[in-house]
């Protein structure tokens, strides 16, 4: 279920032999394809051009879905692909957002218009203040029990949506109106889900290359070992938990906003978490770029499914035969599949022109 | 001369109606490689999992330098200075050589600043480098560590318990399963850092290596400590003999 991290730093020799080899004109490209941070400076700026270009509203709709999916796979990959706990209860936050919003909104009346977005941050902390006692009592079991704990959990929460007297119950939450032009009512939320989603990339990112995610890594792979080199788990575990609960919120906020009405059934939808997880685990378990892919690929995939076949459950199916190819083929999720043939591919070439000296770091 | 550095007193623990340790006393003593040895089954591991807190027990007390540290977390016992090992190497295979290494550095970390730092300082890469290289492990540290056999796993967990300069480790079985000549290095290693001022507690079945690297040798079966001392008295021991042989008159006679 889980895959290796390739966190290998390895002696690149490569990458000295290239830049000695090719000085030339393509340098730059080379530097732009090797250098993550420009990589995505590109990737967001031509993002951010998308909607100017193509301004058709089922596009721009797509697109909306597709970051926030991405966005909340990110999540939820920074703290199930890094800590090897999987969630099946992230839903949770992602209701939770989803009612901040509505109910904040509409008790304070606002009049809709840009100013609904600056719930979003409420929406982020409040998710995670729920997430510190959820995560401390799901957080005490491990593997199967936990992923249990985590379903219950948000069957939980989802009845006290359906039940509590200040949520509406099924009749849902009306949210206030857009109050944004026609042509180009999918613009605003697009970038509020581009903002969100960039921020939860650079945390992921972050975290993964700080010393709080070496923690998350230790875990993974041997939590009680962990202990005994001094990492404090509980504290790693539901810190990482709360951050991760952040963005899913947040993207939970702009979906009740984006749709306009909520219902308790949609907020705190299962089939959400079974997505984010499909999504970050076909991607890449444990990546930065797998969950972004995996959402990317299956939520559009998905929508357009359902615009052009007209058939609402089809889509299932396609997961399920995505999933198996992926299962079968490259088990470790599609991204580290293939890094490592690639890796292979090149230790392979190395050995067999030079026996080369490595030189250690 | 002789300090104890930790001192194990009465220790109950049992697991439904079999009785892991009924009562086991045991002084570390600083500075010296203690030896803990006893047939299969005679409750050494459970000791080691009560002292560094993976298990609670029934009754007793644990004191390092003076003070109780029963029933505190793996955590709080790895912050105090003492560094164990498991008798089944535990290794992060999924992260490399250097990055397991660096996993001990975070001991010290501030809750929400470990956050924003990255990982490893080069100091504290230099450092794990040194004991890499301490160990002979240092040209695979950009490995993953689940690549590495056996035998240097267990070199790979001796290094990384190094990492925080614990006063006491504890081994669990270093040598078990380990092929001759890396014993020899392994017990190398061992005798060098007690001469730096480490104090061990080394559980092992291999004689051999507990003769010849023990300062003080304590034995134990079914639960209780019986025999302590050097490696000679020990060994001339009737009850040892009768605990690992089986216990026939001629061992008593011989005696």
């Amino acid at each position: 279920m889980t895959s290796p991290l390739t966190r290998v730093r390895r002696p690149f020799a490569s990458a000295e032999q290239e830049a000695a080899g090719d000085p030339t004109p393509t340098a730059w490209i080379s530097l732009l394809v090797r250098r993550p941070l420009w990589r995505s400076v590109v990737l967001v700026l031509l993002l951010i051009l998308i909607p100017l270009v193509i301004t058709g509203a089922t596009f721009t709709t797509i697109a909306v879905y597709c970051l926030m999916y991405m966005g909340i796979a990110t999540a939820w990959n920074s703290f199930s692909g890094f800590s090897g706990y999987v969630s099946l209860g992230h839903a949770v936050f992602f209701g939770v957002g989803a009612y901040t919003m509505a109910l904040l909104s509409t008790h304070w009346n606002m009049s809709g218009g840009l100013s609904m977005f600056a719930l979003l941050p409420l929406a982020g902390v409040i998710a995670a203040l729920i997430a510190i006692p959820y995560g401390y009592v799901a957080l005490r079991t491990r593997r199967h029990t936990f992923v249990v704990i985590t379903i219950a959990f948000f069957f939980i929460f989802q009845l006290l949506a359906f039940n509590l007297s200040f949520t509406g119950g099924s009749a849902g939450v009306v949210l206030p109106n857009g109050q944004f032009s026609a042509a180009d009512y999918n613009d605003p939320f697009y970038y509020a889900c581009l903002v969100v989603l960039v921020l939860t990339v650079a945390v992921a990112a972050g975290i993964r290359r700080s010393r709080f995610g070496l923690q998350l890594f230790a875990i993974r792979d041997d939590e009680d070992r962990a202990r005994s080199l001094g990492v404090k788990v509980n504290r790693v575990k539901i810190t990482s938990f709360a951050v991760s609960a952040v963005p899913v919120a947040m993207m939970g906020a702009v979906w009740a906003f984006f749709i306009g009405q909520i219902y308790p059934q949609f907020a705190f939808n299962p089939a959400l978490d079974v997505t984010i997880a499909l999504m970050a685990f076909i991607g890449g378990f444990g990546t930065i770029i797998g969950p972004l892919l995996g959402a990317l690929v299956l939520e559009a995939l998905q929508r357009y499914l359902n615009l052009y076949l007209a058939n609402a459950d089809l889509y299932l199916v396609i997961y399920g035969l995505l999933f198996l190819v992926v299962i079968s083929f490259l088990p470790e999720g599609i991204l580290p599949s293939i890094a490592g043939r690639l890796r292979q591919r090149r230790l392979r070439s190395q050995n067999s022109t030079t026996v080369s000296t490595q030189e250690s770091r | 001369m002789t300090d104890v550095l930790l001192e194990v007193r009465g220790l109950h623990r049992s697991f439904g109606g079999v009785k892991a340790l009924a009562g086991c006393t045991l002084d570390v003593i600083e500075g010296k490689i203690n030896g803990l040895i006893g047939p299969n089954g005679s409750g050494k591991t459970t000791m080691f999992n009560i002292i560094t807190g993976y298990e609670r027990c029934d009754e007793g007390d644990v004191l390092y330098r003076g003070s109780s540290i029963r029933n505190r977390t793996p955590e709080a016992i790895f912050a105090l200075g003492i560094g164990r090992t498991f008798q089944l190497t535990r290794i992060f295979g999924r992260l490399s050589v250097l990055d397991n290494m660096l996993v001990a550095t975070q001991r010290n970390e501030v809750w929400l600043r470990s956050m924003l730092r990255p990982t490893g300082s080069a100091s504290e890469r230099a450092h794990a480098m040194e004991l890499l290289d301490f160990v002979g492990l240092a040209r695979l540290s950009g490995e993953l560590a689940g690549s590495l056999s056996y035998g240097q796993r267990k070199l790979l967990e001796l290094a990384y318990v190094l990492v925080a300069d614990p006063q006491l480790i504890l081994l669990d079985e270093p040598a078990g399963g380990v092929n001759p000549s890396l014993i020899n290095q392994l017990s190398g290693k061992i005798a060098e850092l007690n001469q730096q001022g480490t104090t061990f507690l080394v559980i092992e079945h291999n004689m051999e290596f507990v003769m010849g690297l023990c300062h003080a040798v304590t034995v134990m079966s079914y639960g209780c400590v019986i025999a302590a001392g050097t490696p000679e008295v020990v060994r001339a021991d009737p009850k040892v003999l009768d605990a690992y042989l089986g216990g026939t008159e001629e061992d008593e006679d011989e005696s």
